[in-house]
């Protein structure tokens, strides 16, 4: 498998806490890798270390090829990311804040306005093209946001959370959007609450108290632990928690 | 470069986007050049004067007849004893109490001498120092009246005197001295307040984020966020002179480009403060505070009410480092004498320190990675 | 009771961890007094000044040499020609110029009058008029002495005295100016901003969902201000005793008092202005654009109310600072007590329970 993320006992320590140590993992490409985890298992703290957003305390990775300590800003051009909050500019219109990503992401003119068609025509957003994102409903505005997130073709996109409050008909679709995705070659790497989800991942790992305590195919984990769902699986783990948060 | 493009195109677009930043934009000149000017009078008249005469001789009642009529007092009352008179000074109803003593016109002639009493309410030190000087110069204009009503010799003594003439503001009209730091305070506010309360919305929104992911480098960001702004500034600071040439006549005497060029280096300046609040604050309430604490100071110490050369050394010192002293004494210069670049050099070079200090501060705290 | 009480933990909370807000609520204040009542003064010294002298007689050495004594002129140039006074003026490099012409003190002698000229910068009126009156003054005193020297009779001499500020200090006009601008910008802008802040976040529904009064809300968002403002109050007060040797001269409880009462008026006019204010952005912007000019303007302490067109004055009596202000300075600058401000003090005490109950009406319609 060629492999997108590599991580080599990655950790991050704010002062004495450790939120999270010596991460050892490996996703390939194409790949739908979920990240699951309880709140405060250190789910966001790994996935942000990933992104650039924050540096590691020790250990090595390499996202797309890229070291993740010195060619950060490599890293970046080569990967998407889709925050909880978000993240689209609501006083823009849709096909504003997908000039706007593609422009920044360095797309020409010409590859803006097919992608802007494109994107469109998949979303079913035609007639929305120029409502301004606030004005969306929910659901919409996160397929819309995960779109913009993969405007310009990443080898990796990031997903932190993406499916939280909508009615699971719309999270369907989203993830037919994030299969999609993967299809093309675009790895997905997704956190994710939501047990269900984790059954749609090639692969899943469970982080607890800042430490991988599992990581397979879901399949994998339900026959390893003797559970019919990966929620049993994930709550065997999870309970044995001591962080809160 | 072609990031700065799609960033700007944002920028603008979300900026004009917001209808009441374009009212405020639109009215706040209007309102502030209005408002201001007319109430910014120090021109001081009217001082309402006590007046207790125990003389009531002729040469007395002449006396109190020329300052009424001098148009610079006003009588607010006679009483019949000076506590009296101090108790209406005490009372906010007259600015000054004059007490002309018993057998003043008597004994002025006796004894080639003789005591006037003044008290003034010194609080407010402009109107006291003028309303004196005021004062005094009636009395002696009267002095020599009755010098030369009694004919007396006045012994030929030569005198000095003197004639006086304003350069620059010839009516010695106000508002030419108000509006250039007015256009001031209004670019300050604007300036340097949005600008940190639109970044940190970014940051409280989240979208802040999403940028610092992309690979968008962080002096291309910061200059992003600074053109539009300084656009904003240069259109208010525009329209406040539109507004001032038309509303009061004035039409600055100096080179454009030098006014321009020098409100560039200003705004250049408090966008480096806006920044660097901006990159110390998490919330919007956070950059307010901030932002109305340097602005109220500006205000105050920055020359705009009171003169910085009137304040003591170490107070000067410290103002030296706020860029609006230096800009409004450049406006004033420009705007009303004519100076030129070379006249201006080292205030704008002071300006473009600070402000070089302030962004690379900025920049330098404004990191992508935690 | 001890629901009002919870409330009123949970805002001072919110307001005590914000240490950056904080600093501008404290800080401020502070800094005002401390900057302004050292540094804010009308007085006019040092001025710079250029001397053209085409005569350089004893004459003219003499009078330079009185102008040169005095503390209000600091000469700057000494000038060759007045050509070069243009440019001396547009580097702002002087404020005035006097020219002595040629002859001098030969016209003096012979014809027993000399005229020597004064050019100020006009640009700033007030000084420009104070040191030509000095100027002037320091030439009075030359004939004066001239005169005595030839026995000039029929002296009248004016003694002033400078009541309440004989020196002239800026502290004592500027202190209780900012008192009463810092009070009510601080409470309106933080009070609305919080309000709003909630509404944003949306804690605020829930509040209302609660089955606790409305007016219990409102309290508990007043409570914290109240009190920073009061303690505000104390630091500037101490503050001005200590640092710009202007004590309380009047009655303390009066000046508590009435500082309540504007503060409380304070506080509701930021209740309203939450009402129609949707961001906290809007809000921050109306207190300021909207309390900042007026208060500024129309409380009379920086320009004198008396000069302003009719109808500013008009508007200045609905300006709560403009009253407060002038109990200040009656309470604290002259020590007069209630019967000298009860007016004033009424004044503000209607002003204060109007905007409350309008406020208060307002807010709990909102809320509905």
């Amino acid at each position: 498998m060629d492999t997108v993320i590599t991580t080599d006992k990655l950790t991050k320590k704010f002062g004495a806490f450790v939120a999270a140590s010596e991460l050892t993992f490996e996703v390939g490409k194409g790949e739908i890798f979920g990240f699951l985890g309880a709140n405060g298992a250190g789910k966001t703290t790994a996935m942000r270390m990933l992104c650039g957003l924050l540096a590691p305390t020790s250990g090595k990775a390499r996202i797309a090829g890229y070291d993740i300590y010195t060619q950060t800003e490599r890293i970046k051009r080569s990967i998407g990311y889709m925050s909880q909050k978000f993240s689209l500019y609501d006083d823009l219109t849709v096909s504003e804040n997908i000039r706007f990503y593609g422009g920044i992401y360095g797309m020409s003119r010409a590859a803006i306005r097919t992608k802007t068609a494109t994107l469109l025509e998949e979303l079913q957003l035609g007639n929305e093209a120029s409502t301004l994102v606030r004005e969306l409903p929910l659901g919409w505005k996160q397929k819309l946001s995960f779109s913009v997130s993969i405007v310009h073709d990443p080898e990796i996109v990031f997903l932190d959370e993406p499916t939280g409050g909508v009615d699971p008909v719309t999270r369907r679709q989203f993830w037919d959007l994030i299969y999609a995705a993967a299809d093309r070659g675009v790895t997905v790497f997704v956190t994710t609450h939501y047990m269900d989800e984790a059954e749609y991942c090639n692969r899943v790992s469970i982080m607890v108290d800042g430490v991988i305590a599992a990581l397979d195919s879901p399949a994998n984990l339900r026959d390893h632990y003797g559970h019919a769902s990966m929620e049993d699986v994930f709550y065997e783990l999870a309970r044995k928690a001591n962080r809160k948060e | 470069m072609k990031t700065l493009y799609f960033l700007l195109e944002k920028e603008f677009r979300q900026l004009l986007r917001n209808r009441q930043l374009m009212r405020t934009l639109l009215l706040a000149p209007l309102i502030q050049l209005i408002l201001l000017p007319l109430a910014a009078d120090y021109t001081v008249k009217d001082i309402q004067i006590a007046v207790t005469d125990n003389d009531h001789s002729p040469s007395s009642q002449r006396l109190i007849a020329k300052i009424t009529a001098s148009g610079y007092f006003r009588l607010a009352g006679y009483t019949a004893s000076y506590p009296e008179a101090l108790r209406m000074v005490e009372q906010d109803k007259a600015d000054l109490a004059l007490q002309i003593p018993a057998h003043f016109e008597r004994d002025l002639v006796r004894e080639n001498n003789k005591q006037l009493y003044v008290a003034i309410n010194a609080i407010e030190g402009t109107k006291a120092n003028l309303g004196g000087a005021y004062l005094q110069s009636i009395i002696s204009d009267f002095n020599d009246d009755l010098r030369i009503q009694w004919n007396v010799p006045a012994s030929d003594t030569p005198q000095v005197t003197v004639t006086s003439s304003n350069w620059y503001n010839p009516l010695l009209k106000f508002p030419l001295y108000m509006v250039p730091a007015i256009l001031v305070t209004l670019v300050t506010a604007m300036v340097a307040m949005q600008s940190a309360f639109n970044i940190v919305q970014e940051k409280e929104s989240g979208t802040i984020e999403q940028i610092n992911v992309t690979p968008i480098k962080k002096h291309i960001f910061i200059i992003g966020k600074m053109i539009p702004f300084l656009a904003l500034g240069i259109v208010l600071f525009t329209m406040g002179l539109l507004v001032g040439r038309i509303l009061y006549g004035i039409v600055p005497v100096g080179s454009l480009w030098v006014l321009y060029g020098s409100l560039i280096v200003y705004l250049f300046s408090m966008l480096g403060l806006g920044l660097l609040l901006a990159t110390y604050s998490f919330t919007q309430m956070q950059a307010m505070s901030l932002s109305f604490f340097f602005i109220n100071i500006f205000n105050m110490m920055s020359g705009v009410f009171t003169s910085v050369d009137s304040m003591p050394g170490w107070a000067q010192t410290i103002v030296a480092t706020f860029p609006p002293s230096h800009f409004i004494k450049i406006m004033r210069m420009v705007v009303l004498k004519g100076s030129g670049f070379s006249d201006i050099l080292p205030k704008l070079g002071a300006m473009a320190l600070i402000g070089l200090f302030l962004n690379t501060w900025a920049v330098l705290n404004y990191r992508k990675t935690a | 009771m001890k629901q009002l009480f919870t409330f009123i933990r949970k805002e001072f909370l919110h307001v005590f961890r914000d240490r950056k807000t904080l600093l501008m609520l404290f800080g401020l204040p502070i800094a005002q007094i401390v900057l302004f009542g050292f540094a804010l003064s009308n007085e006019i010294k040092d001025s710079r000044i250029a001397l053209v002298d085409y005569s350089k007689d004893a004459v003219t050495t003499r009078l330079i040499g009185k102008i040169e004594a005095s503390h209000y002129f600091d000469i700057q140039h000494t000038l060759a020609s007045a050509d070069q006074l243009n440019a001396a003026f547009k580097r702002g490099d002087i404020k005035m110029a006097v020219i002595f012409p040629a002859n001098f003190g030969d016209d003096l002698t012979h014809t027993g009058k000399a005229t020597l000229q004064i050019i100020a910068d006009g640009s700033d009126p007030n000084q420009a008029t104070t040191i030509t009156n000095y100027l002037q003054s320091i030439v009075n005193d030359y004939n004066a002495e001239l005169a005595r020297d030839a026995q000039q009779p029929l002296q009248i001499r004016p003694e002033v005295q400078m009541l309440y500020n004989p020196e002239l200090r800026g502290a004592p006009n500027f202190v209780p100016g900012v008192m009463a601008l810092v009070l009510m910008l601080v409470c309106t802008m933080m009070t609305s901003v919080a309000i709003v802040k909630e509404k944003e976040l949306g804690t605020m529904e829930i509040l209302l969902v609660s089955p606790f009064k409305p007016i219990y809300i409102i309290i508990s968002k007043l409570a914290p201000n109240l009190l920073i403002s009061i303690v505000n109050l104390f630091i500037i007060l101490i503050l001005s005793d200590i640092f710009l040797d202007l004590p309380v001269k009047g009655s303390i409880a009066l000046l508590v008092f009435c500082s309540i009462l504007f503060i409380l008026t304070s506080l509701s006019i930021g209740l309203l202005l939450s009402i129609n204010a949707k961001t906290q952005q809007a809000a921050m912007m109306g207190s300021l654009m909207g309390m900042m000019l007026p208060t500024m303007l129309l409380t009379g302490f920086l320009f004198p109310i008396e000069n302003m067109p009719f109808i500013l004055q008009a508007l200045s009596n609905l300006v709560p600072s403009r009253w407060y202000f002038i109990i200040v300075k009656r309470v604290m600058l002259k020590g007069l007590g209630f019967s000298a401000v009860w007016k004033e003090t009424l004044i503000l005490a209607a002003m204060c329970f109007l905007l409350f109950a309008i406020s208060l009406r307002k807010f709990k319609i909102r809320l509905q």
